[in-house]
């Protein structure tokens, strides 16, 4: 089964993390991908820049409007997400431990795939 | 991270939402200051053991509110402290605070704190210093180091200047604590744009040694931008001021040599070139575009971004970055903005039409280290030896940072 692992965060306190600390979360985070991806348990990773990059398209009108900024306010934000290959939740339960564990405060919203095309475009 | 980092990260994020909304309680920014200190104290005792509250900023604000209220009660008559436990357990009172203070309470808040540290009789130094310290928190030493004075200079510094805001404040001409209609709103987000502008310079200026000092200036200024983009989403001119922050910023690395010397945008290693904050600048000034209300810091981040797009410096757009400054020129005329379009020029058309447009600048940059230092390189460029010698002495002799003179120097040392 394919997980989608939603990274929730306070984007005020990722954005008030020094260099130092961000570097060192992201090293942490490193380890743990480079494993996973050696068990070819790793799909797509992202980490997406802060909501204030956001434009959001509402489609309940027409024509739709272009509004500046995230989706919704909410006290966390999405500011990643990884793509999961596991046995079963509690497989990627332990996935998001282990993440968790490298990269402190938020949350990991674990959501099985429906559908996942890989298009092949690459940044 | 350790866990008193991860609480003291929480608390920095905090703090300005949280100390602007204390001072719509107390009108008084000493008290609002004393509350939110009381409260971050409060938080390092309490939250490792009950864990973070779901909103730090609105457990902030009522703690430190309770606390305030409770000395000056105390002062009034002698009263019991309520018990440590009935403070850090605030769930349900938390929330009400929440759902009392939305979206708009906060923006206002947050942009009313910053405009009061702009107060116009106070130099910009010392608004600078007052964000700092205010509303970024930064230690004393830290600001002090970043300017290059004593602590205690600092320190008398800063309190001058908050007396001369508690003065305005008091009397007449004090910013008012009500709402501020769309006009006020829109004058206050200008004053308050110059002034993080004005933070970020003073950290992206400094050379050398003290770029290590000054580098955490450089990275408030960006984080108060991008916190005021959250509050004002659809500021095209916020967007294009925080675009043109990340778009300078990004090449931090590769600005100096080992030794401290300046490296000029053509010679950089854009290797070295942050090309996150690159997406994120490109992907704001992208968003400001689109609402075609153009603006200084919008054409000025454009004119960053042609560079950070150049993935070598001969793929520079420099006919595009001429109309840029061109536009720039009729929405901010300075000469400066004149005397960085004669380096397009420069490169357009020859050293020969970016002298004929340098020369007439003279009248009123004649005490500025950048005309004389241009000057001399576009007349190094036309075999002019004796001239160019002259304007880079005078260049040497204006120079503001050891870096800038031994930049000039090199050039001094290639005309023999």
């Amino acid at each position: 089964m394919f997980y989608a692992l939603l990274c929730y965060h306070q984007e005020d306190v990722v954005c008030a993390w020094t260099k130092e600390e961000d570097d060192a979360v992201m090293q942490k985070l490193a380890v743990v991908q480079e494993r996973l991806a050696k068990a070819g348990k790793l799909g797509p990773v992202a980490r997406l820049l802060p909501t204030t990059a956001a434009t959001t398209l509402r489609k309940d009108q027409d024509p739709p409007l272009v509004l500046d900024g995230p989706f919704a306010e909410t006290k966390e934000q999405l500011l990643g997400f990884y793509l999961l290959d596991c046995a079963d939740l509690e497989e990627a339960l332990g996935i998001a431990r282990e993440l968790g564990a490298a990269n402190p405060g938020g949350s990991y919203e674990i959501r099985p795939v429906g559908l996942f095309v890989d298009g092949g475009a690459r940044p | 991270m350790d866990e008193a980092r991860a609480i003291g990260t929480t608390l920095t994020a905090a703090r300005p939402q949280a100390l602007a909304a204390l001072l719509r309680y107390f009108r008084d920014l000493d008290l609002a200051e004393e509350a939110f200190q009381e409260a971050c104290l409060r938080a390092l005792r309490t939250w490792p053991q009950n864990g973070p509250p779901r909103d730090p900023a609105a457990w902030l604000i009522f703690v430190g509110r309770n606390v305030a209220l409770d000395s000056v009660r105390r002062r009034a008559r002698q009263t019991e402290l309520p018990p440590e436990e009935i403070l850090s357990d605030t769930e349900d009172a938390e929330a009400d605070v929440v759902a009392r203070m939305d979206g708009a309470h906060y923006r206002d808040d947050v942009l009313r704190l910053l405009f009061i540290c702009c107060h116009p009789e106070l130099p910009a130094t010392q608004q600078i210093a007052l964000a700092l310290r205010i509303v970024s928190g930064l230690s004393i030493g830290q600001i002090a180091r970043a300017f290059l004075v004593s602590e205690a200079a600092m320190e008398q510094r800063i309190t001058r200047a908050k007396a001369r805001i508690a003065r305005a404040q008091s009397g007449e001409g004090g910013v008012p604590f009500e709402p501020p209609g769309p006009v006020e709103r829109a004058e206050r987000l200008g004053v308050v744009a110059a002034m993080l502008y004005l933070v970020f310079n003073e950290g992206y200026s400094a050379a050398g040694d003290q770029t290590q000092a000054r580098e955490p200036l450089c990275e408030e200024a960006i984080r108060l931008a991008r916190l005021l983009l959250r509050l004002f989403p659809a500021e095209p001119e916020i967007m294009g001021l925080a675009a043109l922050m990340l778009l300078q910023h990004a090449r931090a690395a590769a600005r100096f040599d080992t030794d401290g010397a300046v490296i000029l945008l053509d010679r950089q290693d854009r290797a070295q070139w942050n090309r996150a904050m690159i997406a994120e600048g490109l992907a704001l000034l992208d968003k400001a575009m689109r609402h075609r209300r153009p603006g200084p810091y919008q054409v000025q981040a454009a004119i960053a971004a042609l560079h950070a797009r150049a993935e070598k410096p001969e793929d520079t757009d420099w006919a595009q970055i001429d109309l840029l400054y061109g536009t720039l020129e009729i929405l901010q005329p300075s000469p400066v903005v004149t005397l960085n379009r004669a380096v397009a020029i420069s490169k357009l058309r020859g050293p020969e039409a970016a002298l004929a447009m340098v020369e007439p600048l003279g009248d009123r940059l004649g005490g500025y280290f950048h005309y004389h230092g241009l000057r001399g390189a576009l007349l190094m460029q036309l075999g002019r030896t004796r001239e160019a010698r002259e304007g880079f002495m005078t260049a040497i002799s204006l120079a503001t940072t050891p870096a800038e003179a031994a930049h000039i120097r090199s050039h001094l040392d290639g005309l023999k």
